[in-house]
């Protein structure tokens, strides 16, 4: 599936689901039940800590960057630069944008995983996120 | 004849003022504090490093670089094709020309660029592995203005 693609589904998701959408229109919730659309089964926090927090075969995890409660800033692995707050709560401009999420999920799960997420991996990860308060 | 001796003399420190001041100004030039950053640049190469001057680098480079971003030096940062070609033609055309940046370095990396190595020779390797700095690309971690593209020495503070 391409990234365009994708991206069409995910806006197409969030109308089907009675949501406004427009480039910065989006919240965490309305990214989480898009892809959780996506996906057809409802999202798992706890299976999408278990995939931030985890290795996956590779050198980096999730965590590695955005640390293993990504209430606070984390530090990217190689270059060393601060990165703010994942969590929504924490920064209230993390999933706010499907293309930026886009983006992001494609480089970083292809960098811990070696390919990339599902949406049920995305829609789990999201949820997590969301639970921390 | 004694004032044209002086005259002469006068001629020559003028241009060696002159050559003085080129050359510092060429040195600016090959550090990159002078291109105003592109804020697509900004936006999408320093959410993970510091926005390095696109004077630092030879265009080659940058064209390497930009042509292979689902590589990026371990790390995947690839962007969409319209992005891609909206950075690759600022960053050609702001490419590094003074004669030391002209001249792509070993893996199209700043910090294996002759000049770079000779700035930093003052600097102990075991300064470099501290968790602060951590890579020799982390500019910033030092140089308190690099994300404003300022590297003046005067503003380097090493953390310890």
């Amino acid at each position: 599936m391409t990234n365009s693609s994708l991206i069409r589904q995910v806006g197409a998701a969030l109308i089907a689901i009675a949501i406004p959408i427009g480039a910065h229109a989006a919240t965490p919730a309305d990214l989480q039940a898009a892809y959780g659309a996506l996906a057809g089964t409802p999202a798992a926090p706890d299976r999408g800590q278990q995939l931030f927090t985890s290795r996956h075969g590779r050198e980096w995890s999730c965590a590695s960057c955005h640390g293993a409660q990504p209430t606070q800033a984390g530090q990217h692995a190689s270059t060393g630069k601060p990165i703010a707050a994942l969590a929504p709560a924490f920064s209230p401009e993390r999933f706010t944008d499907a293309a930026k999420t886009e983006k992001w999920f494609r480089r970083n799960c292809s960098d811990v995983m070696g390919r990339e997420c599902g949406a049920a991996e995305k829609a789990d990860v999201i949820a997590w996120l969301r639970t921390l308060k | 004849m004694n004032r044209r001796r002086s005259f002469h003399r006068c001629r020559v420190v003028a241009i060696v003022l002159l050559t003085a001041s080129h050359a510092t100004r060429a040195d600016d030039d090959q550090r990159g504090s002078v291109a105003p950053l592109l804020p697509k640049y900004q936006q999408e190469c320093a959410a993970c490093h510091v926005a390095f001057p696109p004077g630092m680098l030879a265009a080659d480079s940058w064209r390497r670089l930009l042509g292979n971003l689902p590589h990026h030096y371990g790390a995947d940062a690839s962007l969409d094709a319209a992005t891609v070609n909206e950075l690759a033609t600022w960053l050609g055309a702001n490419a590094g020309t003074y004669k030391r940046v002209r001249e792509a370095p070993p893996e199209d990396r700043i910090t294996r660029s002759a000049w770079f190595i000779h700035k930093h020779d003052e600097v102990p390797g075991a300064v470099w592995k501290r968790p602060a700095v951590k890579s020799a690309a982390n500019c910033a971690a030092c140089h308190t203005q690099a994300d404003r593209g300022d590297f003046n020495e005067h503003a380097v503070r090493i953390p310890r």
